[in-house]
């Protein structure tokens, strides 16, 4: 028997409510499949497995709210077989349905509060009398109270922020960025693709920053019980805002997988993807918790710097500022260039300012070279 | 400074009397005897036997003399020892003052006020007990008035004796001797509810006697964390709507508390209209909490049996929140 345990969905959250389950006794699971979706105080969260195997039993029913490692259900091992006397006696005989037919007793203020928020009614537990599903129940299936909610990841938010200037001695460091080559090699990529699929200079950020991560290991990683722990793979943090009421706006930062890996096409997608997603609330637990550096550019903003704070417990966080064009000297000559502000944010018990410069500058040098990207 | 719901009522008939030659009292028991319950005490030896006009026992003809003087100029304040003998002037009071109006076109009106003790609790059993507001809130063309407060027994008479209609007064035998301050803002309107306490979750609506009743179920309710809001209608005809729904719209849940009898009563009204006019902001199905459909009993506990109670208003309210 294996437990499935409610895993932390990143560094900042010590209890999460099961919303739904997207398993069923009995049924197959393999490595990676989503079974749940969690709420955070930031968002809802899918909730993917790390075992093989068949679902056994459901231990932990949605509505309610539990702390992180709580066992949620159980699962059978390939091959394992239960002996008689492990089975629960209530689940070998389930009372047969009566067949009565009785609609379920909703509110007529639930009723019409679930269809303004777009709620399945099957999904929610009635609290009201007999039972009777509630407006409260509906707005706490919805997610609760936008108003709580931004309270809530503002909370979130708070705790980790404070934690990290706290903590964390950062030191930073700018550079002016020339982004002819990248533009120009940006629209002769694009002059073929439709419209939906072509990649923003977002994408080559990303794309820099992953591959320049790779060469300065101590920028990629966790800083954690006074250690450093560098990370195999570069996940990059990508901070996105969040907009709408029912969210409360807000900011998290998922994790873009393996970006250096990626082609610039790949990570554009994975990068609309992903804002897409988190936007809507259904980002994977696995984006959630493991991104190992952070990028925030703030470029559509209209700010030309941005010099931000680490997120714990990682230890480096690259800014772009807005895209401008700028008079620029050039092979004896001025001109008009566009140009981009970077900015690092790093942890100095990790790094020093030497080996950030060097850092800075790659992604500098890998702008300039689009090509190879 | 504190006073007694008796001597808020009696200040507001000595002010009346004072101040306009037209008011004069008239009832069974008002002069020599001071009032079946000591309302008017006094009254003979300061204002006269021309104003303080101890009656017959006929509240047909008394109260039908009174729309008579009213009709003719005056501005009388007929007492009924309870709404119990009230039934025996229902003509002149449904067929003649709440018609006139109407049946002249216009050209007549009746600036009439009765008072009338409403109610049970006193062991005074199944003649004297009942509680028949409705009766009178279902008739077009009288105002009908129910003060729950001090404030509301110094506060209303003047602004339904300023009315050119029948004003009917309910007192709730009960409350007389209820004492408070009388702060400085009495003066009030005869035409609006008034929440008496704030809450989110549960309406209670009510009226008259079983307010003190059901204030004492709100703080109960919150000892047991259900943040009740109390709506006292004040007004039972017209009855202010736009209050009740207001609140009914905020807290999703309504529990009506009212001493008549369930089957044709106000709280029947009020159910209705909250779910004609707020359907789709209920939480609950609106529960009622009325005197048990029997004439009220003479004994002490039969009597309490068949009337709302706190712990029945309490139970109520946790059933419409879904908790027992």
């Amino acid at each position: 028997m294996i437990a499935f345990k409610l895993p932390s969905l990143g560094a900042d959250m010590d209890e999460g409510t099961l919303l739904e389950w997207r398993v069923k006794p009995g049924d197959q699971v393999k490595r990676g499949d989503v079974v749940a979706v969690v709420d955070t105080t930031k968002t809802a969260v899918d909730v993917e497995i790390w075992e093989t195997g068949t679902l056994f039993e459901i231990l932990v029913h949605p509505g309610e709210k539990i702390p992180v490692g709580t066992v949620i259900a159980t699962l059978l091992a390939p091959g394992e077989v239960l002996s008689p006397g492990e089975i629960p006696p209530a689940r070998i005989a389930e009372p047969a349905a009566t067949g009565v037919s009785q609609r379920r007793p909703v509110s007529p203020a639930a009723r019409k509060h679930a269809e303004e928020l777009g709620v399945n009614l099957d999904q929610v537990t009635g609290t009201g009398p007999g039972g009777a599903v509630t407006v409260e129940d509906v707005i706490k299936a919805a997610g609760g109270h936008p108003q709580d909610k931004a309270a809530d990841m503002r909370r979130t938010i708070a705790i980790a922020m404070s934690r990290s200037k706290r903590e964390i001695p950062h030191y930073y460091l700018s550079e002016t960025i020339a982004l002819g080559n990248a533009v120009a090699w940006l629209s002769k990529v694009n002059a073929d693709r439709p419209v939906i699929e072509r990649i923003l200079m977002a994408a080559l950020f990303l794309k820099a920053v992953a591959r320049a991560a790779g060469q300065y290991p101590e920028m990629n990683g966790f800083y954690r019980d006074g250690q450093f722990s560098q990370a195999a793979a570069v996940h990059v943090g990508v901070a996105i805002s969040l907009r709408g009421a029912a969210l409360g706006g807000g900011l998290i930062a998922p994790a873009l997988h393996d970006v250096a890996e990626k082609t610039p096409g790949e990570v554009m997608k994975g990068l609309s993807n992903l804002v897409q997603r988190a936007r809507a609330g259904s980002l994977k637990s696995s984006e959630l918790s493991d991104p190992t550096i952070t990028v925030t550019n703030l470029g559509d903003q209209g700010v030309e710097s941005v010099f931000g704070v680490i997120y714990p417990p990682q230890v480096a966080l690259v800014g772009f500022g807005r895209i401008c064009e700028r008079p620029w000297a050039l092979n004896g000559e001025i001109k008009l260039m566009p140009v981009v502000t970077a900015s690092l944010a790093a942890d100095h018990r990790v790094s020093d300012g030497h080996r950030g410069a060097l850092f800075l500058a790659r992604i500098r040098e890998l702008l300039l070279r689009p090509e190879d990207l | 400074m504190k006073i007694s719901y008796r001597e808020a009522m009696r200040e507001a008939m000595r002010e009346a009397l004072a101040t306009d030659p037209r008011v004069f009292l008239m009832g069974e028991d008002v002069g020599r005897y001071g009032g079946s319950y000591a309302v008017s005490k006094g009254f003979l030896e300061e204002f006269g036997p021309e104003r303080i006009r101890d009656t017959p026992l006929s509240e047909l003809a008394f109260v039908g003399a009174g729309i008579g003087a009213a009709l003719g100029g005056m501005r009388p304040i007929v007492e009924v020892m309870t709404v119990n003998f009230s039934l025996l002037a229902l003509d002149q009071i449904v067929n003649s003052a709440a018609a006139l109006r109407h049946m002249s076109g216009g050209q007549f009106s009746v600036p009439l006020v009765i008072r009338m003790t409403t109610g049970a609790g006193r062991q005074l059993a199944a003649q004297h007990s009942h509680s028949l507001e409705n009766w009178y809130a279902h008739v077009p063309g009288i105002r009908v008035l129910a003060p729950a407060t001090i404030a509301d027994a110094r506060g209303m008479l003047a602004p339904a004796l300023a009315d050119p209609d029948p004003v009917i007064i309910f007192e709730h035998a009960q409350l007389y001797n209820m004492e408070d301050e009388l702060r400085n803002d009495w003066q009030c309107d005869i035409g609006t509810a008034r929440v008496r306490r704030e809450g989110s979750q549960v309406s209670l609506i009510t009226y008259g006697g079983s307010l003190p009743k059901t204030m004492q179920a709100a703080t109960e309710l919150a000892e047991a964390g259900i943040s009740a809001e109390v709506v006292d209608l004040r007004v039972l005809r017209p009855l202010d709507s736009e209050t009740i729904i207001a609140s009914v719209q905020k807290t999703r849940r309504a529990v009506v508390v009212d001493e008549g009898w369930r089957s044709g009563s106000l709280a029947a009204e009020i159910s209705a209209r909250i779910m004609e006019q707020a359907f789709y902001e209920l939480d609950a199905p609106v529960e009622r909490v009325c005197s048990e459909e029997v004439p009220i009993p003479y004994a002490k506990h039969l009597e309490e049996a068949a009337l709302p109670q706190v712990f029945k208003i309490v139970s109520a309210a946790k059933a419409v929140m879904g908790k027992s």
